[in-house]
């Protein structure tokens, strides 16, 4: 029985912890989460996507304390919005990297830099535009990534989304039975002889507030405001209605990701697979669709495929 | 009188009520915040005290 005070108190699990259990707890837990779905090994190359927020910023911290080799990359989005967000948010990471791991690798991506265009500027070009934005940060960060892991030889990609962001994604895709999408989603996607790097997410285990508690003990300083962009967000308003229903009945979100998996497992959609995946004609990166993957569609010049993407993100 | 902060906004009140009514007396759902008294995270049981300050963290993210 520990004296100190508890600091959090998780009803899905019917425990309260101190700050130093509770640390411990997570890295714990962390690592066998990462073992049971072999995710990667000690002799495994990781890149961690860092955003400046508490779960990624977490999950590298985590992973370092565990001892796995883990370097960052950040992917500067050019997100301006009257706050210099994309800035600011950077400053976060490397404070961090310089602070608490000096010795570790942070790699700057500047979207802008590479494409010419900022990722609203490729948004707003869609039709939608600012409604869409979200489906397109996600496609270019994807793409990004696995460019930057290819590149450099990162045998992983790690990010750190956490159970509300599984269980949102989850929720969103049942509303509208996107079989296709069910199948897909899981804690760990394997990597493809076509390119595709393994991706895992370690923290698909913890709720938010669990991450950003996590984040608050060990004083990891991180962007607290949201992106701009995300107001109106479909996946927040998912969140308000899990968390409203975890509210009145402790472990819903839980219960509700581990039997999606369980239920997975065990065949729920037999008759529906991944696409067959395939080389992008311009960049070479693993795409399911026919000629150009999605990243290259939205950049060629406006209406050449605008339909499709429409369709696709 | 305790100083509660959660986004822009501040309120003086009354420190003899629990993080956890603080919350729910504000409007917000107790699974989307935190609370952080003088600069360390504290549980929803706690109460408020009579010094210091509290702040509300949101733990939502995403879009």
């Amino acid at each position: 029985m520990c004296a100190a005070d508890s600091v959090i108190n998780m009803r899905q699990h019917r425990l309260a912890l101190c700050e130093v259990h509770f640390a411990e707890w997570v890295e714990k837990i962390s690592l066998s989460f990462i073992k049971k779905h072999r995710m990667f090994e000690p002799d495994d190359r990781i890149l961690v996507a860092v955003s400046g927020g508490k779960d990624s910023l977490s999950l590298w911290r985590i992973l370092l304390k565990l001892g796995f080799q883990a370097d960052g990359l950040y992917m500067d989005l050019g997100v301006e919005a009257g706050c210099s967000y994309s800035k600011r948010s950077c400053e976060y990471v490397e404070k961090f990297a310089q602070n608490i791991f000096p010795e570790v690798k942070l790699h700057v991506l500047d979207v802008a830099d590479i494409y010419g265009k900022t990722v609203p500027e490729m948004a707003g070009r869609r039709k939608g535009g600012r409604k869409k934005f979200c489906s397109v940060c996600g496609l270019v960060k994807r793409h990004e990534m696995n460019r930057i892991a290819r590149e450099l030889g990162y045998t992983v990609i790690a990010t750190g989304h956490n159970l509300d962001d599984e269980a949102a994604v989850l929720f969103g895709n049942v509303l509208h039975w996107e079989a296709e999408y069910l199948v897909r989603q899981s804690p760990v996607l394997p990597a493809d002889g076509v390119g595709l790097v393994k991706r895992a997410k370690p923290l698909a285990r913890f709720y938010e507030r669990e991450t950003a508690a996590y984040a608050i003990i060990n004083n990891i300083e991180y962007m607290q405001e949201e992106c701009p962009y995300s107001v109106g967000a479909t996946s927040l308003r998912l969140k308000e209605v899990l968390n409203s229903m975890e509210n009145s009945s402790p472990g819903t979100k839980l219960q509700f990701y581990f039997s999606f998996l369980r239920a997975k497992e065990n065949s729920l959609f037999p008759g529906c697979k991944r696409p067959e995946l395939r080389a992008c004609e311009k960049c070479g990166q693993a795409t399911g669709a026919l000629g150009l993957c999605a990243f290259c569609r939205l950049l060629e010049p406006a209406s050449a495929h605008h339909k499709e993407l429409e369709d696709e993100i | 009188m305790v100083k509660v902060i959660f986004r822009n906004a501040e309120w003086q009140i009354p420190g003899n009520i629990t993080v956890q009514k603080l919350i729910t007396d504000l409007g917000l759902n107790p699974q989307s915040v935190l609370a952080v008294r003088d600069g360390k995270l504290v549980n929803n049981e706690t109460r408020l005290g009579d010094q210091g300050e509290v702040k509300l963290i949101s733990v939502v993210s995403g879009g």
